[in-house]
């Protein structure tokens, strides 16, 4: 099942092109640009980890795509983000952010239904990934 | 909507390269080139072909006849003083008019900036400044340090070989200068061959002649309002060749050093007559006693050498 978090996400995948489009409006904008990764879709994981320091000093985009080249050749089985931070006043919050990497199989989640007091249903999504040991689950 | 009409734009009959150099905004930045830089013109000379040639490139393309984007790495070697960064920030310009880059700013870096202090430091430092340099210019000045023979287990080989690396891959992300004196730029590229080769324009800057360092002098002057009276056109006209004659000369930056000095004499001469009543003229003439005032003067009477050169 193909997870759908972030801007464009019910798009095709963006190519390279596209994606520098992107990042070039951010940093046009002035946003810092942070590449993210996880293999934990759980659209309620916020924690995602970062690709080394948010890029807050580049003029242009392809220096961001190398490093998302970088981080693609290491975590490529991974799921990864990037997203762009405005620092100006009043906003100080994240802006855009959208996959830019996905794993080749996306397993898709499981619904879990839990009897509660009465016959009350508690819901649960868990992703099938997340059965297995981090760092092993896209593998 | 019909086909004629889609491709018709595309290729146009002719093109006038005329309208092009107009419509590039390149012309401008040449001229400006021209004007505020003095002599160099071996140096104006190549920047004027590069420009045409990336021109018709471009004309080139709109034919629809591909070409590969030339190579652009360049390395300026000349003495220090002759204008190599100067004209490095105007290269980073003058390629973006051109649309040869993309942004057009420029990086200067020197080794410091490039190689880290222990194993591991040195290719994220490297890649860092890289990333910022991407779409515009990176400005290597004294390269050959990067390069240090007498240390095999030197760091400065690795930010070479990454260097090397993104000059190839990534030619038409970036423009890489390399700057230094041409002797130590000789034998950086004697002993790295691979930079020789991806550096495709060697560019020399000359020393500049006594006439061009006067010129030069007058203009940063002006640039800062002030003027040279008669008399101290003629002083620094002696002087300049009286410090050519000693060591560590530097060409434009040793006659801003002399200028700055004589700013300083001249500062102090007003203050000292502190009750007169200045005007406009006075506070912006520099006179000849405060060129005559500089060292180079007595050394030159006494015809000695002067036994700390660096404040001559």
């Amino acid at each position: 099942m193909r997870i759908t978090q972030g801007c464009f996400s019910f798009l095709p995948d963006l190519t390279d092109d596209q994606i520098l489009t992107q990042i070039q409006y951010c940093i046009d904008n002035g946003w810092a640009v942070n590449l993210e990764f996880t293999d934990d879709p759980h659209p309620r994981n916020t924690y995602w980890e970062m690709w080394g320091l948010p890029m807050f000093d580049l003029r242009d985009a392809k220096g961001v795509l190398m490093e998302l080249d970088a981080c693609r050749k290491v975590y490529g089985d991974r799921y990864i983000r990037l997203s762009a931070f405005d620092s100006s006043h009043g906003w100080e919050s994240v802006r855009i952010s959208f996959i830019v990497n996905r794993p080749k199989n996306e397993d898709g989640f499981r619904l879990d239904r839990t009897e509660a007091h009465g016959r009350v249903q508690r819901y649960a999504t868990r992703a099938y990934a997340a059965d297995k040991p981090e760092g092993k689950r896209y593998a | 909507m019909s086909a004629e009409g889609k491709t018709a734009p595309d290729k146009p009959g002719t093109v006038k390269l005329a309208d092009e150099f107009a419509a590039s905004g390149v012309g401008p930045v040449l001229q400006q080139l021209d004007d505020e830089l003095i002599g160099l013109a071996p140096v104006k000379q190549r920047i004027r072909e590069i420009a045409a040639l990336l021109l018709v490139d471009r004309v080139r393309s709109k034919f629809g006849v591909a070409s590969e984007a030339p190579t652009l790495h360049m390395s300026f070697t000349g003495n220090p003083g002759t204008g190599k960064t100067t004209v490095a920030m105007r290269m980073a310009e003058i390629l973006h008019k051109l649309g040869y880059v993309r942004r057009g700013h420029l990086i200067a870096v020197t080794r410091d900036d490039l190689v880290g202090q222990y194993i591991g430091h040195t290719a994220p430092k490297t890649k860092e400044v890289l990333k910022k340099a991407m779409g515009g210019v990176l400005f290597i000045d004294e390269a050959y340090y990067l390069y240090r023979q007498e240390n095999e287990r030197d760091y400065g080989q690795e930010a070479i070989e990454i260097l090397l690396q993104v000059m190839e891959n990534n030619r038409d992300d970036l423009v890489v200068i390399l700057a230094g004196y041409a002797d130590k730029m000789d034998r950086f590229f004697r002993s790295n061959p691979g930079f020789r080769s991806r550096v495709a324009h060697h560019i020399d800057f000359p020393d500049y002649t006594d006439g061009d360092l006067l010129a030069i002098g007058e203009k940063m002057l002006a640039s800062l309002n002030y003027r040279l009276s008669a008399g101290a056109r003629e002083a620094l006209a002696e002087y300049i060749p009286l410090r050519r004659a000693q060591p560590l000369f530097a060409n434009a930056r040793s006659i801003r050093n002399a200028l700055d000095r004589a700013r300083l004499r001249q500062a102090n001469r007003l203050f000292a007559e502190r009750d007169r009543e200045l005007t406009l003229e006075a506070i912006t003439t520099i006179e000849a006693e405060d060129i005559r005032g500089s060292r180079v003067f007595q050394s030159a009477d006494r015809a000695i050498a002067p036994s700390s050169p660096r404040r001559p």
